[in-house]
């Protein structure tokens, strides 16, 4: 049951700055880096197990895109591997294998303007011998209809859809693909309330019906607790605190998990507010702090916490959080001697 | 009580259409707010709540024209002012704060300069003044270094930093209302509770009132005290926040409210709204959420459906739920 089905080992990924002439001349004749390098995923471990859903969350710039491409196979880790059932998700720099699909938060960039859904979503599964080609049509069909299209929009183009309508051909031509690994990044962020529960169920169904196992990529928190078996909570490129989706979001180990939870808006039937922000801003990802890069903005910061980053380690059964205050949160009989209360 | 500052009535703003005819984006809005008040204004695209604010400002440029109705303002009537009245208190009474800072903040000019101008627009004031009252705006939205900053350039701030000095510029002249445009939603979560709660303080501390725009009704619930519901140009539901969301009337409220997936439990089934918003230039005659409603009966699809008043609550339905379902 808790095998790893798809398995992330020690994976980072850095983005060089691009250089113009005169700096890279000036770099050559050794003068001090003018740019440094963005470090957007730094030294993440984790694995999915099969047919479970994870879910990804963390605020703009905490790397978990990057993450999620990683996983899919578009970007390639500086350092680090992932692999799928064994196999390496890429190779050489290039995708090793169909079984992992994405789905992205825009669908209107996802899909060629030029090119009618039928065709978009027939070319990867014909390209790969999925499908011949004189049942592509046929097979399309069933995909827009299992997603709730009606088949004969096949023939439309991309501008004849609503946004809802194109996340679904967008879904479809994901599942075209038969993959046993999907990849949903923001999938509903960019929809409607009423049409984002649409998106979010019809995923749910074909998750139970395909027996898919998914990463789920949101900054919504209450998104990534309806659909996830576990999560994952990350902060400038690391993951903080990862354990089943019901316990961390009741009761979580690490401060900025808390923190995220609580600054996130929930509906409120008495009209008091329900957010309480983190004081503070993201620290730059160009020059994060030595140690926890949550310190700074953390009331349970100690000099420790400053020296280096903590491990992500397990603080209960299954669950994992990467603080060294993290027995104050759930509070379990302390490590060491603490003065705080519970928070 | 004291008069409302802005008092809207039967507000209708039409854009015409290639080919003859007019969309209606704003079709008979009327609401009012109290000095100090937080409105939310919620709805989702294509609902009209920012062209709705956008009339309020006279912003409303061809082929969108406001077609009719009253809007007053501190007392003043606004439909059918002149371009000089309206730019004399543009900024000075009313103000706006949009989603993308990025747009409204000029990339080539320092905060202080681009300040300094809106400062001028109202009142000549000198430069080591200025200076002063802009570095006070700036720290009273939780700008750090103020001063420092006014020799910043846009890009120099971080996303909710720069909505924090669209807000100051928007607060220089303390209008008595704000129209705040989605000014959260393009931020962290975290940094949005930040704004938030700062806003709030302001509304109380200096009696400014707000009309927050949003399509997120978790966040205009824990901030307004009251909420206008809009569908397809029409307000379909208002009234206090706390019994709009507890006992809404409007099935349209009910199932925004029922679609958050806070509203189930996790792993089961959101309820869904079916089908998708109708376009504003093909509406159906009558009720233009009857398409999607599970209330909707034959009288629903014949004519649009007028006000119903009830205390402090109004609605725009003729089979409302239950008032204490």
């Amino acid at each position: 049951m808790s095998e790893a089905f798809l398995s992330v080992e020690a994976v980072s990924k850095t983005f060089a700055p691009r250089l113009s002439l005169g700096e890279r001349i000036a770099a050559a004749l050794g003068a001090p880096p003018a740019k440094r390098p963005l470090q957007a995923v730094r030294e993440v471990s984790l694995e999915i197990r099969r047919g479970e859903t994870l879910g990804l969350v963390g605020e703009s710039g905490c790397g978990k895109s990057t993450l999620g491409r990683m996983i899919a196979g578009i970007a390639a880790p500086s350092a680090g591997a992932v692999s799928l059932d064994g196999d390496p998700v890429m190779r050489g720099g290039r995708k090793a294998t169909t079984r992992v699909q994405t789905v992205f938060q825009d669908p209107f960039a996802s899909l060629d303007p030029r090119m009618k859904v039928g065709d978009a979503i027939a070319e990867g599964p014909v390209a790969h011998g999925l499908v011949a080609k004189p049942q592509a049509r046929a097979y399309v069909a069933g995909w827009l209809d299992r997603c709730g299209l009606d088949p004969a929009m096949a023939d439309r183009w991309p501008h004849q859809f609503s946004g809802g309508q194109r996340q679904r051909v967008a879904i479809a031509r994901a599942l075209a693909m038969q993959p046993d690994l999907l990849v949903c990044d923001e999938p509903v962020a960019s929809l409607d309330v009423s049409i984002q529960a649409q998106i979010l169920n019809l995923l749910m169904d074909l998750r139970r019906d395909l027996g898919l196992t998914c990463l789920f990529v949101s900054h919504d928190i209450s998104i990534v607790r309806h659909v996830s078996d576990r999560v994952a909570v990350m902060y400038l490129g690391r993951i903080v605190e990862l354990g089943p989706a019901a316990s961390v979001l009741a009761r979580p180990a690490h401060p900025y998990s808390l923190g995220l939870l609580e600054s996130a808006p929930r509906l409120s039937l008495d009209g008091r507010s329900t957010f309480r922000p983190i004081p503070g801003d993201v620290p730059s990802p160009l020059a994060p702090p030595p140690g926890c890069a949550f310190a700074p903005r953390c009331s349970l910061a100690q000099d420790a916490c400053r020296a280096a980053p903590p491990p992500l380690s397990e603080v209960a059964p299954e669950r994992f959080s990467a603080c060294l205050r993290a027995d104050v949160l759930t509070g379990r009989p302390p490590g060491q001697a603490s003065h705080m209360s519970g928070a | 009580m004291s008069p409302p500052v802005l008092d809207v009535v039967d507000l209708t703003t039409e854009f015409a259409l290639r080919g003859g005819g007019a969309a209606r984006a704003v079709d008979g809005v009327s609401f009012s707010l109290a000095r100090g008040e937080i409105v939310g204004l919620v709805g989702e695209s294509g609902s009209g709540k920012s062209v709705t604010g956008f009339s309020l400002m006279g912003l409303i440029d061809p082929p969108g024209r406001v077609a009719g109705g009253s809007v007053r303002l501190n007392g003043a009537e606004l439909a059918g002012m002149d371009a000089e009245g309206l730019r004399a208190r543009r900024g000075r009474e009313i103000a706006m704060i949009f989603q993308d800072p990025v747009a409204t903040l000029n990339p080539l000019l320092t905060v202080g300069a681009q300040m300094r101008m809106a400062l001028a627009a109202h009142a000549r004031t000198p430069r080591r003044a200025a200076d002063d009252r802009c570095a006070a705006a700036l720290a009273r939205v939780g700008i750090p270094a103020a001063r420092d900053r006014l020799a910043a350039y846009p890009h120099e701030f971080s996303g909710g930093m720069r909505q924090r000095v669209a807000i100051a510029i928007a607060l220089l002249h303390a209008p008595s209302v704000v129209i705040a445009d989605e000014p959260t939603t393009a931020l962290d979560v975290s940094v949005q509770a930040q704004i938030l709660v700062e806003m709030r303080a302001l509304a109380a501390e200096t009696g400014l009132s707000l009309i927050w725009i949003s399509h997120d009704l978790a966040v205009v619930s824990g901030f307004a005290s009251r909420i206008l519901v809009m569908y397809a140009g029409r307000v379909v539901e208002q009234g206090p926040a706390e019994a709009v969301l507890r006992a809404p009337r409007h099935p349209y409220t009910r199932g925004l409210i029922d679609s958050l997936p806070a509203a189930a439990k996790p792993g089961e089934p959101l309820r869904q709204i079916p089908g998708g918003a109708p376009s504003l230039g093909a509406l159906p005659p009558g009720c233009a959420f009857a398409p999607r409603c599970p209330r909707a009966a034959g009288a629903c699809r014949a004519a649009p459906p007028v006000e119903t008043r009830e205390g402090a609550r109004a609605w725009r339905c003729l089979f409302p739920l239950e008032a204490g379902a």
